[in-house]
């Protein structure tokens, strides 16, 4: 379920309760969120949409831990996050969130392998059980061959996948998803969405995903719409929903 | 260990631009090897100097020589528990470019007063059956093929004429910074041929039971010939070495001078080298922040990529100054101690890792700072 009427909900993996948000650009406060709720239970795979400017990426920003809001609270798992410290909210980011960038974001010197291993250089996981976890996550995205290419030597999608690898290798409480498909073409955008929604529906992955493509939100099990810092429930979608 | 290899795949990233970077640490290492070997050339007497010896010269000038008759009375003042003494001669062999230190000593009491400059028993009993020996340094001897029973032939510039020595001895030393240059022959021979200067000794070198005691000592010794023709002036052998040192200008000042330039340059270089290296992966650093690395642990992969940089240019920039120094004094003799310590190895390594973590310290901090979200907006 998602809701955005903040009746409080004990099983919701994510609660966002009167959550704002404020810039300052010299004297002029700007109100980028304005007391948002929100309500996601485990395994669901929302979309958000909004034109640009509406709050989108700061959401998700506050979401991953990367931004702190100016007022309200975010509890994920039980854990409230608005509060934690710096050092505390990184720690939380490696266990609980899997980025997926617009732009992927590899290290390009890195190749597709030592990317997805990132993550795991974090844990306490031996070097042969890291391959192993590496090698599974590069199977589950079909990336098994190239695990030895650099992100030049991939093609866009291919690079969105190694992203998408990196994200799920620690198995992470939920996926952040911001624009995935935004720079790829119709049929590698289809791939990442498929994949994101084999996550979705056979591992009852949590993802979160911001996108300006109504076809990439039609995947999505639920769309809610940003406007102006406020969030409205959009629609559920009849291809992603697993009811 | 898990993230070296994060560390090096970052250092190859600009493989030139790394390249030259640990080629500027090699150079300015390398440099710095040569100003520590200068440095210890010069400053060879005052390290080695020991606390216990005193070095009385004419008060006038070290040119000017002493009465052999102030031995003995020199040796009867209290405290002093052996002397010896030294006559500068000047010589020549076969090459004016060919120059060695050549003493005429005294040979009772040579080995008593530098006794860490050592002579073969055997080699020395020759020594002293003939009138016409000499002992040469190990150094000496190599960089000229002598062998002991060779004829050496010494033209005077001092005291004329071609003067014929046997080499009957190589002496060594205890330590490396031991001087093993010299060349020793009987100053009986000396004072026999000469035609000038008969009975006068260039300088006295005494040993004192309490080193402790020098200062009282050289007071005693320059009040026992003040008001005399020949005054002396008493230092221990250090402070001796020390002025001695001086009369070639501050040496010492001039080296930490080229030293501080190259290695405010180096610290520029390095430092705006890190700073580009780190501004042009700025989105990296926060995608790596953002996969839950610390801002800790980016401080500490900068500053590790800087002390890569610097300590590998560092470790190439010595040994290519310690191979250098191993080819031998390329002066010809001006400076006969030409020699890398493993001190100023050990030394040269911590100036180019402090230099590496002052160059990487601020690239590091910002880095560290990073907001993800701004770094993230800009990618």
């Amino acid at each position: 379920m998602v809701r955005v009427d903040g009746r409080s909900d004990a099983n919701s993996l994510i609660q966002i309760r009167g959550l704002d948000k404020t810039y300052r650009r010299g004297d002029e406060e700007i109100h980028v969120l304005q007391g948002l709720n929100l309500d996601v239970d485990r395994g669901e795979f929302v979309a958000f949409m909004g034109p640009s400017g509406s709050g989108k990426t700061t959401l998700l920003n506050l979401l991953g831990g990367l931004d702190v809001p100016s007022r309200g609270s975010i509890t994920v798992d039980r854990d409230e996050i608005t509060h934690m410290s710096g050092h505390k909210l990184t720690e939380w980011r490696a266990r609980h969130v899997g980025f997926i960038f617009q732009m992927y974001n590899l290290i390009p010197v890195l190749t597709a392998f030592q990317n997805v291993e990132l993550p795991l250089l974090l844990t306490k996981l031996s070097k042969s059980e890291r391959r192993q976890h590496v090698e599974t996550a590069l199977a589950v995205v079909g990336l098994s061959d190239r695990m030895k290419h650099y992100p030049r030597q991939l093609s866009g999608g291919q690079e969105q996948r190694v992203a998408i690898a990196r994200a799920i290798v620690a198995d992470p409480t939920f996926l952040l998803c911001d624009e995935p498909t935004g720079d790829l073409d119709r049929k590698s955008a289809d791939e990442i969405l498929g994949l994101l929604t084999q996550f979705s529906k056979d591992y009852a992955k949590t993802i979160l995903m911001v996108t300006h493509d109504p076809l990439a939100a039609e995947r999505a099990q639920a769309t809610l719409q940003l406007n102006k810092g406020v969030l409205v429930e959009g629609f559920r979608s009849a291809i992603g929903s697993r009811e | 260990m898990k993230f070296v290899p994060l560390i090096l795949a970052n250092l190859f990233r600009k493989k030139l631009r790394t390249t030259l970077t640990i080629g500027s640490f090699a150079v300015a290492l390398f440099l710095f090897g040569l100003l520590a070997v200068v440095r210890g050339a010069f400053n060879q007497g005052i390290d080695v100097a020991g606390s216990d010896r005193l070095v009385i010269v004419n008060k006038v000038s070290i040119i000017q020589p002493l009465p052999f008759s102030y031995r003995d009375q020199i040796l009867r003042i209290p405290g002093v528990k052996a002397i010896t003494f030294d006559c500068w001669f000047g010589g020549v062999y076969q090459d004016e470019r060919n120059f060695i230190p050549q003493f005429a000593i005294d040979t009772q009491n040579q080995r008593t007063v530098f006794s860490e400059l050592i002579v073969p028993d055997d080699q020395w009993k020759a020594f002293l059956e003939d009138r016409e020996g000499a002992i040469a340094g190990a150094n000496t001897a190599k960089r000229f093929g002598w062998k002991v029973g060779d004829r050496i032939p010494i033209k005077g510039t001092i005291y004329q004429g071609t003067w014929e020595f046997n080499l009957r001895g190589i002496y060594t030393g205890e330590r490396p910074s031991d001087d093993r240059t010299q060349f020793w022959f009987h100053y009986g021979y000396l004072d026999e041929r000469r035609q000038f200067g008969k009975g006068e000794v260039g300088w006295y070198t005494v040993r004192v039971d309490n080193p402790d005691d020098s200062p009282r000592i050289a007071k005693a010794i320059d009040s026992e010939f003040a008001n005399s023709p020949y005054e002396t002036k008493t230092d221990t052998e250090k402070a001796f070495a020390t002025s001695f040192v001086k009369q070639a200008g501050n040496i010492g000042f001039l080296i930490r001078a080229i030293g501080g330039v190259v290695f405010f340059t180096l610290l520029l270089v390095t430092g705006n080298t890190m700073a580009i290296a780190v501004r042009e992966r700025t989105g990296e650093l926060a995608v790596l922040k953002a996969v839950g690395f610390t801002d800790r642990f980016v401080l500490l992969l900068v500053l590790g990529e800087s002390l890569v940089i610097s300590a590998v240019g560092g470790v190439i920039g010595l040994t290519l100054s310690k191979l250098f120094t191993l080819s031998g004094d390329p002066t010809r003799g001006l400076l006969p101690f030409f020699y890398l310590p493993t001190s100023s190895i050990l030394m040269g390594l911590g100036v180019a890792v402090a230099v590496g973590i002052l160059a990487g310290i601020l690239p590091a901090t910002s880095a560290m700072r990073l907001r993800v979200v701004d770094a993230l907006r800009k990618v």
